[in-house]
Protein backbone atom coordinates (compact mmCIF):
# COMPACT_ATOMS: atom_id res chain seq x y z
CA UNK A 1 0.00 0.00 0.00
CA UNK A 2 2.86 2.34 0.77
CA UNK A 3 5.41 3.26 -1.84
CA UNK A 4 8.16 2.90 0.74
CA UNK A 5 10.86 0.38 -0.02
CA UNK A 6 11.83 -2.18 2.57
CA UNK A 7 15.30 -3.47 3.32
CA UNK A 8 15.38 -7.14 4.29
CA UNK A 9 17.52 -7.98 7.30
CA UNK A 10 18.11 -11.41 8.80
CA UNK A 11 19.06 -12.08 12.43
CA UNK A 12 21.90 -12.61 13.43
CA UNK A 13 22.94 -9.31 11.86
CA UNK A 14 26.40 -8.44 10.56
CA UNK A 15 28.23 -5.20 11.39
CA UNK A 16 28.08 -4.19 7.73
CA UNK A 17 24.32 -4.60 7.57
CA UNK A 18 23.92 -2.46 10.69
CA UNK A 19 26.25 0.29 9.45
CA UNK A 20 24.28 0.37 6.24
CA UNK A 21 21.05 1.30 8.09
CA UNK A 22 20.03 4.95 8.53
CA UNK A 23 17.18 6.55 10.40
CA UNK A 24 14.00 6.48 8.35
CA UNK A 25 14.81 3.15 6.70
CA UNK A 26 11.93 0.69 6.59
CA UNK A 27 13.05 -2.84 7.34
CA UNK A 28 11.55 -6.33 7.23
CA UNK A 29 13.22 -8.43 9.91
CA UNK A 30 13.44 -12.21 9.80
CA UNK A 31 15.09 -14.77 12.07
CA UNK A 32 15.05 -15.75 15.73
CA UNK A 33 14.59 -12.95 18.27
CA UNK A 34 13.84 -12.83 21.99
CA UNK A 35 11.26 -10.76 23.86
CA UNK A 36 12.29 -8.99 27.06
CA UNK A 37 11.05 -5.93 28.88
CA UNK A 38 11.11 -4.36 32.34
CA UNK A 39 11.65 -7.37 34.60
CA UNK A 40 14.09 -9.00 32.18
CA UNK A 41 16.30 -5.94 31.88
CA UNK A 42 16.50 -5.49 35.62
CA UNK A 43 17.22 -9.22 36.00
CA UNK A 44 20.01 -9.02 33.39
CA UNK A 45 21.58 -6.11 35.22
CA UNK A 46 21.31 -7.42 38.78
CA UNK A 47 22.23 -11.03 38.01
CA UNK A 48 24.79 -10.87 35.21
CA UNK A 49 26.12 -7.34 34.75
CA UNK A 50 26.41 -5.57 38.11
CA UNK A 51 26.06 -8.99 39.80
CA UNK A 52 24.40 -7.62 42.92
CA UNK A 53 22.13 -10.64 43.21
CA UNK A 54 23.31 -14.27 43.51
CA UNK A 55 22.43 -16.42 40.51
CA UNK A 56 20.66 -19.77 40.90
CA UNK A 57 22.16 -22.74 39.01
CA UNK A 58 19.18 -23.01 36.68
CA UNK A 59 19.41 -19.29 35.88
CA UNK A 60 23.08 -19.72 35.00
CA UNK A 61 21.99 -22.31 32.46
CA UNK A 62 19.31 -19.95 31.06
CA UNK A 63 21.96 -17.24 30.81
CA UNK A 64 24.28 -19.45 28.74
CA UNK A 65 21.48 -20.22 26.31
CA UNK A 66 20.44 -16.58 26.08
CA UNK A 67 24.00 -15.50 25.34
CA UNK A 68 23.92 -17.63 22.21
CA UNK A 69 20.54 -16.29 21.15
CA UNK A 70 21.40 -12.65 21.75
CA UNK A 71 24.92 -12.60 20.28
CA UNK A 72 24.50 -10.41 17.15
CA UNK A 73 20.80 -10.77 17.87
CA UNK A 74 17.80 -8.63 18.68
CA UNK A 75 15.69 -8.13 21.79
CA UNK A 76 12.06 -7.16 21.42
CA UNK A 77 10.35 -4.98 24.02
CA UNK A 78 7.06 -6.82 23.99
CA UNK A 79 4.62 -8.35 26.43
CA UNK A 80 2.52 -10.57 24.18
CA UNK A 81 -0.89 -12.19 24.49
CA UNK A 82 -0.11 -15.91 24.19
CA UNK A 83 -2.58 -18.75 23.70
CA UNK A 84 -1.97 -22.42 24.46
CA UNK A 85 -0.59 -21.79 27.94
CA UNK A 86 -2.23 -24.88 29.40
CA UNK A 87 -0.79 -27.42 26.97
CA UNK A 88 2.38 -25.43 26.15
CA UNK A 89 1.30 -25.27 22.54
CA UNK A 90 2.22 -21.59 22.54
CA UNK A 91 1.01 -19.20 19.88
CA UNK A 92 1.37 -15.40 19.76
CA UNK A 93 -2.10 -13.87 19.46
CA UNK A 94 -1.17 -10.20 19.87
CA UNK A 95 2.37 -8.93 20.03
CA UNK A 96 2.97 -5.22 19.52
CA UNK A 97 5.86 -3.31 21.10
CA UNK A 98 5.86 -1.74 24.56
CA UNK A 99 7.36 1.67 25.42
CA UNK A 100 11.15 1.34 25.35
CA UNK A 101 12.28 4.36 27.32
CA UNK A 102 11.73 2.50 30.61
CA UNK A 103 14.78 0.39 29.75
CA UNK A 104 17.01 3.38 29.07
CA UNK A 105 18.84 2.95 32.38
CA UNK A 106 19.90 -0.58 31.37
CA UNK A 107 19.73 -0.95 27.61
CA UNK A 108 23.17 0.27 26.56
CA UNK A 109 24.96 -1.99 29.03
CA UNK A 110 22.70 -4.93 28.22
CA UNK A 111 23.35 -4.50 24.50
CA UNK A 112 27.09 -4.36 25.02
CA UNK A 113 27.11 -7.27 27.44
CA UNK A 114 25.36 -9.61 25.01
CA UNK A 115 26.76 -7.91 21.91
CA UNK A 116 23.23 -7.34 20.64
CA UNK A 117 22.77 -5.65 17.28
CA UNK A 118 19.30 -4.35 17.72
CA UNK A 119 16.41 -3.47 19.95
CA UNK A 120 12.80 -3.46 18.77
CA UNK A 121 10.35 -1.31 20.67
CA UNK A 122 8.36 1.85 20.44
CA UNK A 123 8.83 5.49 21.39
CA UNK A 124 12.61 5.44 21.03
CA UNK A 125 15.38 5.60 23.62
CA UNK A 126 17.92 8.07 24.98
CA UNK A 127 21.56 9.08 24.81
CA UNK A 128 23.02 6.02 26.56
CA UNK A 129 21.40 3.60 24.14
CA UNK A 130 22.34 5.79 21.17
CA UNK A 131 25.98 5.71 22.33
CA UNK A 132 25.88 1.91 22.63
CA UNK A 133 24.43 1.71 19.10
CA UNK A 134 27.40 3.67 17.77
CA UNK A 135 29.90 1.52 19.63
CA UNK A 136 28.69 -2.06 19.05
CA UNK A 137 27.32 -1.23 16.32
CA UNK A 138 23.57 -1.55 16.75
CA UNK A 139 20.29 0.12 15.86
CA UNK A 140 16.89 0.79 17.35
CA UNK A 141 14.03 -0.62 15.31
CA UNK A 142 10.66 1.06 15.87
CA UNK A 143 7.65 -1.23 15.51
CA UNK A 144 4.12 0.13 15.18
CA UNK A 145 2.67 0.53 18.65
CA UNK A 146 -0.68 -1.17 19.05
CA UNK A 147 -0.46 -3.08 15.77
CA UNK A 148 -0.58 -6.26 17.79
CA UNK A 149 -2.59 -8.63 15.60
CA UNK A 150 -0.66 -7.56 12.51
CA UNK A 151 2.73 -8.13 14.14
CA UNK A 152 1.59 -11.46 15.61
CA UNK A 153 1.10 -12.62 12.00
CA UNK A 154 4.83 -12.19 11.39
CA UNK A 155 5.63 -14.39 14.40
CA UNK A 156 5.76 -17.75 12.66
CA UNK A 157 6.69 -19.92 15.60
CA UNK A 158 7.26 -19.77 19.34
CA UNK A 159 10.46 -21.74 19.85
CA UNK A 160 10.48 -21.59 23.63
CA UNK A 161 10.17 -19.49 26.73
CA UNK A 162 12.47 -18.65 29.63
CA UNK A 163 11.52 -17.26 33.05
CA UNK A 164 7.79 -17.74 32.60
CA UNK A 165 7.56 -17.16 36.35
CA UNK A 166 7.99 -13.45 35.51
CA UNK A 167 4.46 -13.67 34.06
CA UNK A 168 3.36 -13.97 30.42
CA UNK A 169 4.06 -10.31 29.50
CA UNK A 170 7.46 -10.23 31.22
CA UNK A 171 8.89 -13.63 30.22
CA UNK A 172 11.61 -14.16 27.59
CA UNK A 173 9.84 -15.64 24.57
CA UNK A 174 12.08 -17.02 21.84
CA UNK A 175 10.28 -16.47 18.55
CA UNK A 176 10.90 -16.97 14.88
CA UNK A 177 9.75 -13.98 12.88
CA UNK A 178 9.36 -13.44 9.17
CA UNK A 179 9.14 -10.01 7.56
CA UNK A 180 8.50 -8.20 10.82
CA UNK A 181 7.93 -4.57 9.69
CA UNK A 182 9.96 -1.92 11.54
CA UNK A 183 11.46 1.51 10.96
CA UNK A 184 15.02 2.44 11.98
CA UNK A 185 14.68 5.47 14.27
CA UNK A 186 18.13 5.36 15.91
CA UNK A 187 21.14 4.32 13.86
CA UNK A 188 24.79 3.45 14.50
CA UNK A 189 25.95 6.83 13.20
CA UNK A 190 24.68 8.84 16.16
CA UNK A 191 21.36 9.84 14.60
CA UNK A 192 18.04 9.68 16.42
CA UNK A 193 14.76 10.50 14.70
CA UNK A 194 13.29 10.97 18.18
CA UNK A 195 15.77 13.71 19.05
CA UNK A 196 14.99 15.45 15.77
CA UNK A 197 11.23 15.28 16.26
CA UNK A 198 11.50 16.43 19.87
CA UNK A 199 13.59 19.45 18.88
CA UNK A 200 11.27 20.34 16.04
CA UNK A 201 8.13 19.96 18.13
CA UNK A 202 9.60 22.09 20.93
CA UNK A 203 10.05 24.97 18.48
CA UNK A 204 6.47 24.49 17.31
CA UNK A 205 5.21 24.34 20.91
CA UNK A 206 6.95 27.58 21.80
CA UNK A 207 5.36 29.25 18.79
CA UNK A 208 1.89 28.07 19.74
CA UNK A 209 2.28 28.94 23.43
CA UNK A 210 3.29 32.48 22.48
CA UNK A 211 -0.03 32.96 20.62
CA UNK B 1 -30.64 -10.54 39.82
CA UNK B 2 -29.99 -12.37 36.54
CA UNK B 3 -26.55 -13.61 35.50
CA UNK B 4 -25.04 -11.47 32.73
CA UNK B 5 -21.52 -12.93 32.78
CA UNK B 6 -21.81 -14.08 29.14
CA UNK B 7 -22.94 -10.63 28.01
CA UNK B 8 -19.98 -9.13 29.86
CA UNK B 9 -17.53 -11.51 28.17
CA UNK B 10 -18.99 -10.37 24.85
CA UNK B 11 -18.53 -6.74 25.92
CA UNK B 12 -14.86 -7.45 26.65
CA UNK B 13 -14.39 -9.28 23.34
CA UNK B 14 -15.92 -6.41 21.40
CA UNK B 15 -13.91 -3.78 23.23
CA UNK B 16 -10.59 -5.56 22.85
CA UNK B 17 -10.90 -6.76 19.27
CA UNK B 18 -13.40 -4.57 17.42
CA UNK B 19 -12.52 -0.86 17.29
CA UNK B 20 -15.60 1.41 17.09
CA UNK B 21 -16.33 2.69 13.59
CA UNK B 22 -16.10 6.36 14.63
CA UNK B 23 -12.51 5.83 15.83
CA UNK B 24 -11.61 3.90 12.70
CA UNK B 25 -13.03 6.73 10.57
CA UNK B 26 -10.82 9.21 12.41
CA UNK B 27 -7.80 6.98 11.75
CA UNK B 28 -8.67 6.74 8.05
CA UNK B 29 -8.72 10.54 7.88
CA UNK B 30 -5.37 10.68 9.66
CA UNK B 31 -3.93 8.26 7.12
CA UNK B 32 -5.13 10.46 4.26
CA UNK B 33 -3.45 13.51 5.79
CA UNK B 34 0.04 11.99 5.81
CA UNK B 35 2.53 12.48 3.00
CA UNK B 36 2.89 9.76 0.37
CA UNK B 37 5.82 7.46 1.16
CA UNK B 38 6.41 8.91 4.65
CA UNK B 39 7.08 6.79 7.74
CA UNK B 40 3.95 8.37 9.23
CA UNK B 41 1.84 7.14 6.35
CA UNK B 42 3.35 3.65 6.59
CA UNK B 43 2.52 3.62 10.31
CA UNK B 44 -1.10 4.54 9.59
CA UNK B 45 -1.32 1.80 6.95
CA UNK B 46 -0.17 -0.77 9.52
CA UNK B 47 -2.58 0.62 12.10
CA UNK B 48 -5.55 0.36 9.74
CA UNK B 49 -4.59 -3.12 8.57
CA UNK B 50 -4.29 -4.16 12.18
CA UNK B 51 -7.75 -2.79 13.03
CA UNK B 52 -9.31 -4.87 10.26
CA UNK B 53 -7.31 -7.97 11.09
CA UNK B 54 -8.18 -7.83 14.79
CA UNK B 55 -11.87 -7.57 14.01
CA UNK B 56 -11.72 -10.43 11.51
CA UNK B 57 -9.66 -12.77 13.72
CA UNK B 58 -11.20 -11.67 17.01
CA UNK B 59 -7.75 -11.00 18.44
CA UNK B 60 -6.74 -8.04 20.62
CA UNK B 61 -6.09 -4.81 18.69
CA UNK B 62 -3.21 -4.15 21.08
CA UNK B 63 -1.46 -6.74 23.24
CA UNK B 64 -1.61 -4.28 26.11
CA UNK B 65 -5.26 -4.74 26.91
CA UNK B 66 -4.70 -2.31 29.73
CA UNK B 67 -6.58 -1.73 32.90
CA UNK B 68 -10.18 -2.77 32.36
CA UNK B 69 -12.14 0.32 33.39
CA UNK B 70 -15.83 -0.28 33.97
CA UNK B 71 -18.36 2.52 34.42
CA UNK B 72 -21.62 0.99 35.60
CA UNK B 73 -24.94 2.82 35.71
CA UNK B 74 -27.53 0.64 37.36
CA UNK B 75 -31.24 1.13 37.82
CA UNK B 76 -33.66 -0.62 40.10
CA UNK B 77 -33.26 -4.38 40.44
CA UNK B 78 -29.52 -4.44 39.77
CA UNK B 79 -27.10 -5.12 42.61
CA UNK B 80 -23.56 -3.66 42.57
CA UNK B 81 -22.15 -6.54 44.63
CA UNK B 82 -23.48 -9.20 42.27
CA UNK B 83 -22.45 -7.15 39.22
CA UNK B 84 -18.93 -6.89 40.56
CA UNK B 85 -18.73 -10.66 41.01
CA UNK B 86 -19.96 -11.20 37.44
CA UNK B 87 -17.59 -8.58 36.01
CA UNK B 88 -14.67 -10.29 37.69
CA UNK B 89 -15.78 -13.69 36.41
CA UNK B 90 -16.11 -12.25 32.88
CA UNK B 91 -12.62 -10.73 33.03
CA UNK B 92 -11.09 -14.06 34.05
CA UNK B 93 -12.99 -15.89 31.29
CA UNK B 94 -12.03 -13.29 28.64
CA UNK B 95 -8.40 -13.66 29.71
CA UNK B 96 -8.63 -17.43 29.31
CA UNK B 97 -9.97 -16.87 25.79
CA UNK B 98 -7.01 -14.56 24.95
CA UNK B 99 -9.19 -11.48 24.51
CA UNK B 100 -7.17 -9.97 27.34
CA UNK B 101 -3.57 -10.27 28.47
CA UNK B 102 -3.07 -11.15 32.13
CA UNK B 103 -2.17 -7.69 33.41
CA UNK B 104 -2.60 -7.69 37.19
CA UNK B 105 0.81 -7.57 38.84
CA UNK B 106 1.41 -7.59 42.60
CA UNK B 107 3.28 -4.31 43.12
CA UNK B 108 5.30 -5.60 46.06
CA UNK B 109 6.24 -9.08 44.88
CA UNK B 110 6.10 -8.59 41.10
CA UNK B 111 3.91 -11.64 40.65
CA UNK B 112 1.32 -11.64 37.87
CA UNK B 113 -1.95 -13.23 39.04
CA UNK B 114 -2.38 -14.79 35.58
CA UNK B 115 -6.13 -14.20 35.38
CA UNK B 116 -6.31 -10.38 35.36
CA UNK B 117 -7.90 -10.29 38.80
CA UNK B 118 -6.05 -8.22 41.32
CA UNK B 119 -7.22 -6.44 44.42
CA UNK B 120 -10.53 -4.59 44.73
CA UNK B 121 -9.42 -1.95 42.19
CA UNK B 122 -8.29 -4.35 39.45
CA UNK B 123 -10.36 -4.37 37.32
CA UNK B 124 -11.52 -0.87 38.18
CA UNK B 125 -15.29 -0.54 38.53
CA UNK B 126 -17.19 2.70 39.10
CA UNK B 127 -20.83 2.33 40.16
CA UNK B 128 -23.54 4.94 39.84
CA UNK B 129 -27.18 4.44 40.72
CA UNK B 130 -29.58 5.90 38.17
CA UNK B 131 -33.38 6.22 37.89
CA UNK B 132 -35.32 3.58 35.91
CA UNK B 133 -34.43 -0.09 35.70
CA UNK B 134 -31.90 -0.20 32.85
CA UNK B 135 -28.30 -1.23 33.17
CA UNK B 136 -25.58 0.54 31.17
CA UNK B 137 -21.96 -0.57 31.34
CA UNK B 138 -19.17 1.30 29.60
CA UNK B 139 -15.88 -0.53 29.28
CA UNK B 140 -12.66 1.21 28.37
CA UNK B 141 -9.37 -0.64 27.90
CA UNK B 142 -6.51 1.76 28.41
CA UNK B 143 -2.97 0.50 27.93
CA UNK B 144 0.06 1.38 30.01
CA UNK B 145 1.92 3.28 27.29
CA UNK B 146 -0.69 6.00 27.08
CA UNK B 147 -1.58 5.85 30.77
CA UNK B 148 2.07 6.58 31.61
CA UNK B 149 2.07 9.84 29.63
CA UNK B 150 -1.01 11.23 31.42
CA UNK B 151 -0.24 14.39 33.36
CA UNK B 152 -1.60 16.65 36.04
CA UNK B 153 -0.72 20.33 36.27
CA UNK B 154 -1.31 22.66 39.19
CA UNK B 155 -2.03 26.16 37.91
CA UNK B 156 -0.55 28.71 37.83
CA UNK B 157 2.40 27.07 36.11
CA UNK B 158 5.10 29.73 35.94
CA UNK B 159 7.43 27.87 33.57
CA UNK B 160 4.68 27.51 30.97
CA UNK B 161 3.14 30.93 31.64
CA UNK B 162 -0.14 29.21 32.39
CA UNK B 163 -2.59 31.18 34.53
CA UNK B 164 -5.80 30.04 36.16
CA UNK B 165 -7.97 30.48 33.10
CA UNK B 166 -8.84 28.64 29.89
CA UNK B 167 -5.79 30.10 28.20
CA UNK B 168 -3.70 28.48 30.93
CA UNK B 169 -5.56 25.21 30.38
CA UNK B 170 -4.72 25.39 26.67
CA UNK B 171 -1.02 25.86 27.41
CA UNK B 172 -0.62 22.96 29.81
CA UNK B 173 -2.60 20.55 27.63
CA UNK B 174 -0.36 21.37 24.66
CA UNK B 175 2.68 20.88 26.88
CA UNK B 176 1.35 17.44 27.84
CA UNK B 177 1.08 16.55 24.15
CA UNK B 178 4.65 17.75 23.59
CA UNK B 179 5.93 15.80 26.61
CA UNK B 180 4.20 12.63 25.43
CA UNK B 181 5.89 12.77 22.00
CA UNK B 182 5.12 9.41 20.36
CA UNK B 183 5.22 7.47 23.64
CA UNK B 184 1.45 7.38 24.08
CA UNK B 185 0.99 5.80 20.64
CA UNK B 186 -0.01 8.84 18.65
CA UNK B 187 -2.23 9.84 17.00
CA UNK B 188 -4.11 10.02 20.28
CA UNK B 189 -7.18 11.44 21.96
CA UNK B 190 -7.19 13.72 24.98
CA UNK B 191 -9.48 13.55 27.99
CA UNK B 192 -9.08 16.71 30.04
CA UNK B 193 -10.46 17.55 33.47
CA UNK B 194 -10.39 21.11 34.72
CA UNK B 195 -10.70 21.41 38.51
CA UNK B 196 -11.55 18.76 41.07
CA UNK B 197 -8.93 17.37 43.43
CA UNK B 198 -5.99 15.27 42.30
CA UNK B 199 -7.96 12.02 42.49
CA UNK B 200 -11.22 13.17 40.93
CA UNK B 201 -9.26 14.98 38.23
CA UNK B 202 -7.89 11.74 36.83
CA UNK B 203 -11.28 10.04 37.09
CA UNK B 204 -13.10 12.86 35.28
CA UNK B 205 -10.38 13.03 32.61
CA UNK B 206 -11.18 9.38 31.81
CA UNK B 207 -14.95 9.92 32.00
CA UNK B 208 -14.48 12.73 29.47
CA UNK B 209 -13.21 10.07 27.06
CA UNK B 210 -16.53 8.22 27.30
CA UNK B 211 -18.23 10.92 25.24
CA UNK B 212 -18.71 10.05 21.57
CA UNK B 213 -16.13 11.50 19.22
CA UNK B 214 -18.82 13.45 17.35
CA UNK B 215 -20.70 14.63 20.45
CA UNK B 216 -20.52 18.38 20.85
CA UNK B 217 -19.53 19.74 24.25
CA UNK B 218 -22.65 21.39 25.78
CA UNK B 219 -20.49 24.30 26.93
CA UNK B 220 -19.70 26.38 23.82
CA UNK B 221 -16.55 27.82 25.38
CA UNK B 222 -15.21 24.34 26.09
CA UNK B 223 -16.29 23.13 22.65
CA UNK B 224 -14.21 25.90 21.08
CA UNK B 225 -11.26 25.10 23.32
CA UNK B 226 -11.43 21.41 22.43
CA UNK B 227 -11.24 22.22 18.76
CA UNK B 228 -8.45 24.73 19.20
CA UNK B 229 -6.33 22.33 21.25
CA UNK B 230 -6.75 19.55 18.67
CA UNK B 231 -5.73 21.88 15.86
CA UNK B 232 -2.78 23.37 17.69
CA UNK B 233 -1.56 19.98 18.91
CA UNK B 234 -1.31 18.95 15.28
CA UNK B 235 0.94 21.92 14.50
CA UNK B 236 3.58 20.27 16.75
CA UNK B 237 4.10 17.74 13.93
CA UNK B 238 4.93 14.87 16.28
CA UNK B 239 2.91 12.59 14.03
CA UNK B 240 1.91 8.94 14.18
CA UNK B 241 4.23 6.99 16.52
CA UNK B 242 6.28 10.18 16.89
CA UNK B 243 7.71 9.69 13.38
CA UNK B 244 6.83 13.28 12.47
CA UNK B 245 3.68 14.11 10.50
CA UNK B 246 0.34 15.85 10.45
CA UNK B 247 -1.70 13.73 12.86
CA UNK B 248 -0.81 13.91 16.52
CA UNK B 249 -4.18 14.39 18.25
CA UNK B 250 -7.48 13.31 16.68
CA UNK B 251 -9.85 14.62 19.32
CA UNK B 252 -10.05 16.47 22.63
CA UNK B 253 -12.77 16.13 25.28
CA UNK B 254 -12.88 18.55 28.20
CA UNK B 255 -14.95 18.51 31.37
CA UNK B 256 -14.96 21.02 34.19
CA UNK B 257 -15.52 20.24 37.88
CA UNK B 258 -15.73 22.46 40.93
CA UNK B 259 -12.47 23.03 42.74
CA UNK B 260 -11.14 24.39 46.01
CA UNK B 261 -10.26 28.09 46.11
CA UNK B 262 -6.61 27.08 46.59
CA UNK B 263 -6.43 24.47 43.82
CA UNK B 264 -6.66 24.63 40.06
CA UNK B 265 -5.72 21.27 38.61
CA UNK B 266 -5.72 20.44 34.95
CA UNK B 267 -5.54 16.69 34.41
CA UNK B 268 -4.89 15.05 31.08
CA UNK B 269 -5.54 11.42 30.24
CA UNK B 270 -3.95 10.53 26.93
CA UNK B 271 -5.71 7.79 24.98
CA UNK B 272 -3.71 5.98 22.33
CA UNK B 273 -5.01 5.54 18.77
CA UNK B 274 -6.40 2.15 19.89
CA UNK B 275 -9.25 3.93 21.67
CA UNK B 276 -11.09 0.87 22.93
CA UNK B 277 -14.45 1.76 24.40
CA UNK B 278 -17.75 -0.11 24.12
CA UNK B 279 -21.12 0.05 25.84
CA UNK B 280 -23.46 -2.70 26.97
CA UNK B 281 -27.07 -1.74 27.67
CA UNK B 282 -29.65 -4.08 29.15
CA UNK B 283 -33.22 -2.78 29.05
CA UNK B 284 -35.72 -5.41 30.11
CA UNK B 285 -35.07 -8.44 27.90
CA UNK B 286 -33.22 -6.38 25.31
CA UNK B 287 -29.40 -6.53 25.21
CA UNK B 288 -27.59 -3.92 23.11
CA UNK B 289 -23.91 -3.37 22.34
CA UNK B 290 -22.59 -0.08 20.99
Amino acid sequence: MSAKEFKRITVPISDEAIRDLRIGDSVLLSGVIVTGRDTVHKWFMDSFITKTVPVAAEDAQVYEELKKLLQDGVIYHCGPVVSGLQDKNYRFVAAGPTTSIREEAYQGQVMEHFHMKGVIGKGGMGAKTLAACAKIPGVYFHAIGGAASLIAESVKKVLGVYKLEFGVPEALWVIQVEDFPVVVTMDSHGNSLHDEIQKHSLEKLQAVLAK
Amino acid sequence: MRDITNELVELVRLTSTDLPKSIQDALVKAHQAEAEGSAAQAAMVSILENVEMSRRNQTPICQDTGTPLFFVKYGQGWEPGALKTQIRAAIAEATKRSYLRPNAVDSLRGKNTGNNLGDDNFPTIHFQEVPGDDLTIDLMLKGGGCENVGRQYSLPDVALGADRDLEGVRKVVLDAVYQAQGQGCAPGFLGVAIGGDRGSGYLVSKEALLAGLQDENPDPELAALEQRITEEANTLEIGPMGFGGKSTVLGTKIRASHRLPASFFVTISYMCWAYRHRTLTIAGSEVRYA
